[in-house]
């Protein structure tokens, strides 16, 4: 059987996905990228390889997506991660008609068509509002980690409303919240609130259409989640591994370059 | 000391700076460019521009202390200044001839060590830097006897206007504009008018000149010509392939900005247009392989010029109409001889950045269908905030009803700090993928 892979080399992780030609997931990683993108992106497909438990020399395609495609000398074919995402989402969830990403250093929102075919995007402005990068630096502050945020924030009675949506203005406005003793939980249900008002006017610049499908890190952030399921007023539909969305996206787009040379 | 310099002037603008021209085109050769694979032939007529902006920059170092000079804003009625022979500069023109040399950084800057905003329009912190430094890379620039500035761009001016009136404590005078929200009326014009008329005995003091009502039509009538053919120019790039990419028009934007109602912007149309014609008749196109026909919104990006060039020929694309091109064609030709001041008020009043947004859209639906337009790409400038706001709007207006896809990439003018390379390529090749399938 014939292997695709996808490595997505984004700001703040790298993932791979192996997918037969089928296009089952057969096996994926995520890594931390670090210093060096084409570093990130080999650790990465030899994760997802033995994950997968194939050899290199079985995989006929890759394409890299990501701030780092193009630091990528394994992959034979880079595509954004906006096509990525959106070809990614309706594989997983076919009925999708607007993709919400939230990445490292990058949210977009995506409005998709027929087989996966990007028909309208938007992406937050040079600023790290409203991406996983605002997050994680309130996390660090906080002494929480990315993933504990989503569980403590429903927990929460109430919330603070956090007033800056600039990341270094509002880390110094949690910085003051904690001294003053405000719980925690409701430090980051106000901070899950912020960075959902920002992404949502890029919603509104869009619009809503069809189903909404959720990837990227941020999405594994049940707070988030549930907040912006309030705003659209009906679920979201997010992957039980909603960071690795871009990377699948770009193994179903090696996977169509090689049946499009055979 | 008034007549020294008179003559000094007239010595060369009569036989100095021409014979300065005639020698660096025979003397200097241009260091050749890196031949772009993907782009065809350069204009012949950009060596005519550029010795026409040349000469103009280089003849108003003789100008101050000889004729009374004038300092203008892009959508200032020029021609009313015109009978008066007053010298005008361009600070916007000059912002741009900065932005395109990446002096933008510098000069921003120089104005900011001064207290003035990041956040202000990078043509007034460029102007304003240099009033402060005197830097310049065209050598130095004539100290104004006036400044003439109109709020049918942007409300920026007016406070730029009146600061540099502040230093240089020289008289400035404003032209008020209605903002046209629907439908233009009888008491805006007169309101014009009047603002039009008073301007007269005031200019007849600074230049020491009289009003000539014959001179002032026939400058009216040379702007209105000039602006047809900018028109004629521009409307060449219907044609498939279209004879000159977007980044040419730019560049030739500079006579009907800087020299409008003076022959020689007429001469240069003329010679332009005749140009391209011709490319037209031979099928010769700007792109060598034209696959897809583009729209800009906003002004330009004058330090990414020749990237954006290159990048967009390589994949087949030309921009072949822009909103702010067009904008100089759009009104300027309601100019009417016989009616001058009326007509003055009807063609300035309904710039692109004085109309309502709806106006915008028509327009640029307008444009899309008469030039064939598969794609917008929009810029968002952060200096400019009358071009930019609504944009997103617009962007989702027109992917809805022309059904092409659009772009929004973030940048400057001329400020390049405020660019990120990474984050607009990222939303330019997305876009190339919605646009390729």
């Amino acid at each position: 059987m014939n292997y695709f892979s996808g490595i997505d080399v984004g700001a703040i992780s790298t993932e791979a996905v192996i997918i037969d030609t089928g296009g089952e997931i057969s096996g994926y990683s995520i890594v931390e990228t670090g210093a060096n993108s084409t570093e990130a992106a080999d650790e990465a497909f030899d994760k997802a390889l033995l994950a997968a438990g194939i050899r290199r020399e079985a995989v006929e395609g890759i394409a890299a997506t990501g701030y780092g495609r193009i630091s990528v000398p394994l992959a034979s074919k880079t595509v954004t991660e906006i096509s990525c995402h959106a070809l990614g989402a309706q594989y997983l969830f076919p009925d999708t008609g607007t993709v919400i990403d939230i990445g490292g250093q990058d949210s977009k929102v995506i409005r998709i068509g027929d087989s996966g075919k990007v028909l309208d995007f938007t992406m937050n402005d040079k600023c790290a509002a409203g991406t996983g990068r605002f997050l994680e630096v309130m996390a660090s502050k906080l002494r929480v980690s990315l993933e504990e945020m989503g569980g403590l924030s429903l927990h929460a009675k109430a919330e603070v409303p956090i007033s800056s949506v600039c990341t270094v203005f509002a880390e110094s406005e949690v910085v003051s919240l904690v001294a003053k003793n405000h719980p925690r939980e409701e430090i980051i249900k106000g901070l899950h609130r912020a960075i959902t008002n920002r992404v949502w006017s890029m919603v509104n610049a869009i619009g809503v259409y069809g189903e909404v499908t959720m990837s990227g890190g941020v999405a594994k952030n049940r707070g988030v989640v549930t907040l912006m399921e309030e705003k659209l007023g009906k679920p979201i539909r997010v992957y039980v591994e909603p960071q690795i969305v871009g990377a699948l996206g770009a193994a179903l787009f090696a996977r169509r370059q090689s049946r499009a040379v055979t | 000391m008034w007549l020294s310099k008179k003559i000094r002037y007239h010595f060369m603008k009569d036989l100095g700076v021409p014979g300065i021209m005639r020698f660096s085109r025979t003397g200097k050769k241009r260091r050749p460019r890196k031949k772009s694979t993907s782009l065809g032939p350069p204009l012949v007529c950009n060596s005519r521009l550029r010795e026409l902006m040349a000469t103009h920059y280089l003849l108003s170092r003789y100008a101050q202390g000889a004729i009374p000079v004038a300092w203008v804003t892009s959508g200032a009625p020029v021609e009313i200044l015109r009978p008066f022979d007053f010298y005008t500069f361009y600070p916007e023109n000059h912002g741009a001839l900065c932005g395109a040399q990446k002096l933008g950084p510098e000069l921003c800057a120089e104005a900011e060590v001064h207290g003035y905003h990041q956040d202000l329009c990078s043509y007034a912190r460029i102007d304003l830097g240099h009033y402060f430094s005197g830097k310049t890379p065209v050598g130095r620039l004539p100290k104004p006897d006036l400044l003439f500035a109109s709020n049918n761009i942007c409300q920026t001016v007016v406070y730029w206007y009146k600061a540099l009136a502040e230093y240089w404590k020289i008289p400035l005078i404003l032209f008020d504009t209605p903002y046209n929200f629907g439908e233009i009326s009888e008491v805006d014009i007169s309101y014009m008018v009047r603002q039009l008329e008073e301007m007269i005995p005031v200019l007849e003091q600074i230049s020491k000149r009289r009003f000539r009502y014959r001179r002032f039509q026939e400058i009216v009538g040379i702007a209105k010509e000039a602006s047809l053919t900018w028109g004629e120019v521009l409307s060449t790039m219907k044609a498939r392939p279209s004879p000159m990419t977007i980044f040419d028009a730019f560049n030739h934007l500079a006579p009907i900005v800087s020299l409008r109602g003076l022959p020689a912007a007429l001469e240069h149309y003329r010679a332009l247009l005749a140009e391209l014609e011709e490319r037209v008749a031979h099928g010769v196109g700007a792109v060598k392989d034209e696959r897809w026909r583009l729209m800009w919104d906003n002004i330009a990006i004058w330090y990414k010029m020749r990237d954006f060039s290159n990048l967009f020929a390589g994949r087949g694309m030309n921009f072949v109409t822009a909103t702010y091109t067009n904008a100089w064609s759009e009104t300027i030709g309601y100019l009417d001889e016989a009616k001058p001041f009326e007509s003055m008020a009807k063609a300035y009043s309904l710039v692109i950045l004085n109309n309502n947004l709806n106006h915008r859209l028509q327009l640029m639906e307008r444009l899309i269908q008469e030039f064939q337009v598969d794609g917008l790409v929009i810029h968002s400038a952060r200096s400019c905030k009358p071009y930019s706001v609504g944009q997103y709007d617009l962007k989702r207006l027109v992917t809805e009803r022309m059904e092409i896809p659009t772009v929004v990439i973030e940048a400057d003018i001329t400020d390049s700090r405020a660019y990120s390379e990474e984050q607009a390529m990222v939303r330019l090749e997305a876009f190339f993928e919605v646009l390729e399938g």
